[in-house]
């Protein structure tokens, strides 16, 4: 490794922080924006305004809007995500728990998405323009047309209502067996998996088919190499920095965009927190739910620019 | 295998080969057309046949038969590839697979294209012997470091660890020979191998591909539009044309005595009798001292050039690849603001910049580009894309411009029918003619040619250029003509630049530059042309005085 690619990455991830300190920025403006504020929502009907003014002093509200931001900023980069308001709980004890169950789903849905829809790319590609390649896209286009909530209630019908092979509501707690966890989750793994599924196997055959294009893919074909080989040699590694682009934006999806899916599903993950604490107004809440999912969506693309970066042999092995 | 027999015998005979594809014109239903009719050739072990012929003629088809490869949907419908005594088209798809790479080797015409580039080279080397099993990955790396160092590449034990992209266009097509001759192949299919290299490094690695077939006992089959060059390596040569064998015999009778008028075309292509103007008492355009670089970049692209045009006279730049030939073009005209010096037009200095330029200033300045069908919109008709200047710089419109459009395809010798076509219906050498005109409707004093002709076959070039010097005696416009071809040169040129590494090496008018005594580079430049005379190739070798840049 030489220091122009580390240059690359060590842009890359600047650049990231300064995009999540925007966010931030954007996030805490936004919640401002709002008519209202903590201490009336606390108070609810009950308030006067001797103890709206009061209130307002003990939370800091009456300090201008930088320092409540630098002061809210200083305690996430401590951990400290304040306190929701309608239950008065600590939130990040509670969100460590949904976190953990939101990453738990989405990484098996990953595991079993990000490899199918590479393979089914691959072997599209291998018999492009025949009946299996038409049979996959047709299929993977089928399950991401259909919304999430269609093919969700689909699988419940079938798989917990009907046949009864895995249950309708994903409830996990604490020390839960592993292979119960698994039974728990596998109709919303498989709900996300079909969703993210079509938009991956589309992008690596549509990234293969474009390099199939080049003239060292002829040059391999004359070598005497299987069709298949020719892919999985010498089309592939050229192609990989837009499936890892696309990886990323669906893993992102998976851990950021479940909200329909735990619902659905009643699962408690960061989804349906984020949904339970929308309806209740808990401004806090959102403000911190939706400071990870940006991180979360932040990182993943800075790993996929990282990704393509180091796919590139250019960059790698300079002249 | 070859070494198994001897040296003798028949190695490949084709039989009525005949080859088809489907095409789908624009507005029409698909159609099948015939590419090759009925060719039929024999190779004798250890030879080499050269194929020539202009784009189109089939060469590459017929190259590829003999490993059952059809390019985008070309199928061989008739005929039999008799290869090492069995018809391989009867072998179906593993049997071609099993020849391919190990019976038959390819050498592509752009190896800077056709190795894949996420590979080191020395695994793309030893792939097919690998794939086929003939050697061991230990016996595979030895032969192809003694490859390396028969085809004279520099490191030959370390240059398998590099990319591609770390090594130079000349050096890649010698690697590219080194991979084909990896397996031992019968027969190697040479694609055009030296056409994307600059004449001075063509030489080498000509002499290189020579050397190796000739130690090898490789048998080949040459393509090549370029005459001269196939006369060095062929012990045979068979001309083609549009799919049909026009001519086939030794490579001298060929060169020296060809029997059909087509074969005389070719063999006398080159030769335009332009007597040289004398440079009039002012310039209308002056270059003075310029220096230029891309980005902040500390690499200057052109170093102090100062050079003259005058008014209906061509000043021809030439050098090879990266020598600033095509920047000096762009600091012309502005795309590429100069860092110190001017061009002065007219007596007065033109802004730097692009930007800061009076359309009238534009309009004196014209371009042609060598890409001619991605110059222009593929959605615009030829109409439409000559009109586009008359609009822009004169805003004439309606009847009027549709008159000056007829009458400047008439001057681009194409009727008046042409105006509703688009450029994708045309052939190449009417497409750079189109942008011949869209240059002349804008009647500037200057029209800047970046190498016009060099993606164009020899007969189609020669009508470009006959074409650019009538309408320079009617117009009387100038030319900056840049290229790497010195026959072009000496067809069109009044005065010439010799460009080496940024620098002006050699200036003056024709005559001058062309006659001795010669500077190293102007030697090494001229010397490097390949002449149609057999043996040729050996003498300009010894001949040599420096090496060239691209080695």
């Amino acid at each position: 490794m030489s220091s122009p690619i580390l240059k690359l990455i060590a842009q890359r991830i600047a650049l990231g922080i300064v995009l999540l300190l925007a966010v931030s920025v954007l996030i805490f403006a936004g919640t401002q924006i709002l008519p209202g504020d903590v201490a009336q929502a606390i108070l609810g009907q009950s308030a006067t305004p001797e103890s709206l003014a009061n209130l307002r002093e003990q939370l800091g509200l009456n300090d201008p809007a930088y320092i409540r931001y630098f002061r809210w900023l200083g305690g996430v980069l401590t951990g400290d995500l304040g306190t929701a308001m309608s239950s008065g709980q600590d939130i990040a004890t509670s969100i460590k728990d949904r976190l953990w169950n939101t990453l738990f789903l989405a990484f098996w849905a990953a595991i079993v998405a990000v490899p199918l829809a590479i393979i089914l790319g691959l072997i599209a590609v291998r018999y492009r323009n025949g009946w299996v390649d038409k049979l996959i896209s047709g299929l993977a286009l089928a399950s991401t047309s259909f919304p999430e909530f269609f093919i969700g209630y689909v699988l419940v019908y079938f798989f917990a209502v009907k046949w009864q092979i895995f249950p309708g509501i994903s409830t996990v707690y604490d020390g839960m067996p592993f292979g119960e966890r698994m039974q728990a989750i596998a109709l919303p793994a498989t709900a996300l998996t079909l969703v993210v599924l079509a938009h991956m196997m589309r992008m690596t055959r549509a990234a293969i088919l474009n390099v199939m294009q080049s003239a060292y893919v002829e040059t391999a074909e004359l070598k005497g190499l299987s069709a298949f080989n020719v892919i999985r040699r010498h089309a592939f590694p050229n192609a990989i920095a837009p499936i890892i682009n696309v990886v990323m934006l669906n893993l992102a999806y998976l851990i950021v965009g479940v909200v329909v899916v735990e619902v659905i599903f009643v699962y408690p993950g960061m989804g349906q927190y984020l949904v339970d604490h929308v309806t209740k107004r808990d401004v806090p809440v959102v403000q911190a739910v939706g400071l990870i999912f940006a991180a979360v969506y932040i990182s993943l693309n800075i790993i996929a620019d990282i990704g393509a970066i180091v796919a590139n042999p250019r960059l790698r092995h300079p002249k | 295998m070859a070494d198994s027999k001897a040296n003798s015998g028949l190695l490949l005979d084709i039989r009525n080969l005949r080859i088809e594809a489907t095409v789908f014109p624009p507005g029409e239903p698909p159609k099948n057309i015939v590419l090759v009719h009925d060719v039929s050739l024999t190779l004798q072990k250890g030879k080499v046949l050269g194929l020539i012929g202009e784009s189109g003629a089939g060469k590459s088809t017929i190259g590829l038969s003999s490993m059952g490869y059809g390019r985008g949907g070309v199928r061989i419908t008739g005929g039999e590839v008799i290869l090492n005594g069995r018809d391989i088209l009867k072998g179906g798809k593993d049997g071609f697979r099993k020849l391919r790479g190990r019976e038959v080797c390819y050498v592509a015409q752009s190896a800077a294209a056709a190795f894949n580039p996420a590979h080191k080279l020395m695994d793309q080397v030893v792939e097919a012997t690998l794939l086929h099993g003939t050697a061991t990955r230990a016996e595979a790396e030895k032969r192809a470091v003694a490859l390396f160092k028969k085809l004279s590449l520099p490191n030959p034990e370390t240059i398998g660890e590099r990319f591609p992209h770390q090594v130079s266009g000349g050096q890649l097509q010698r690697v590219m020979t080194a991979m084909a001759l990896c397996s031992e192949p019968d027969l190697i299919v040479f694609d055009e191998p030296t056409t994307a290299l600059d004449v001075t490094t063509q030489i080498d690695v000509l002499a290189a591909i020579k050397d190796a077939i000739r130690d090898t006992h490789v048998a080949a089959l040459y393509i090549t539009h370029d005459l001269a060059v196939v006369a060095q390596v062929s012990d045979e040569i068979m001309v083609l044309r549009h799919g049909r064998l026009v001519e086939w015999g030794g490579t001298r009778q060929i060169i020296k005595e060809p029997r059909q008028e087509y074969t005389n075309a070719l063999v006398s292509v080159h030769e335009i009798e332009h007597a040289e103007q004398k440079p009039g008492t002012t310039p209308f355009l002056s270059v003075k001292n310029v220096t230029a670089a891309y980005g902040r970049s500390h690499i200057k692209v052109l170093k102090n050039v100062s050079v003259d045009i005058y008014p209906g006279q061509t000043l021809a730049v030439v050098g090879e690849s990266g020598s600033g030939k095509s920047t000096l073009a762009r600091a012309i005209t502005g795309l590429l603001p100069p860092e110190e010096g001017t061009v002065t037009f007219d007596g007065r200095p033109l802004a730097n910049r692009l930007a800061d330029r009076p359309k009238e200033d534009l309009r004196q300045l014209q371009m042609i580009y060598q890409m001619a069908d991605v110059a222009m919109n593929p959605r615009q008709t030829v109409g439409t894309i000559i009109g586009r200047p008359l609009e822009f710089y004169f805003g004439i419109r309606g009847r009027e411009r549709d008159k000056r459009v007829a009458e400047l395809l008439d001057k681009i010798e194409m009727g008046k029918g042409f105006s509703d076509r688009y450029p994708a219906e045309l052939s190449g050498g009417q497409k750079q003619r189109v942008c011949i005109a869209r240059s002349l409707a804008a009647k500037p004093k200057l029209i800047i040619c970046d190498e016009v002709t060099s993606a164009l076959d020899p007969l189609v070039a020669h009508g470009i250029l006959k074409l650019l010097l009538e309408l320079q005696k009617e117009e009387n416009v100038a030319y900056l003509f840049i290229t790497h071809d010195l026959a072009t040169v000496k067809s069109i040129a009044d005065s010439i630049a010799v460009m080496y590494r940024g620098e002006v090496v050699r200036y003056g008018p024709k005559s001058k530059v062309l006659s001795p005594p010669f500077d190293d580079y102007t030697d090494l430049l001229l010397s490097s042309v390949p002449e149609m005379e057999i043996g040729w190739l050996e003498k300009a070798i010894k001949g040599r005085r420096m090496a060239s840049a691209g080695n």
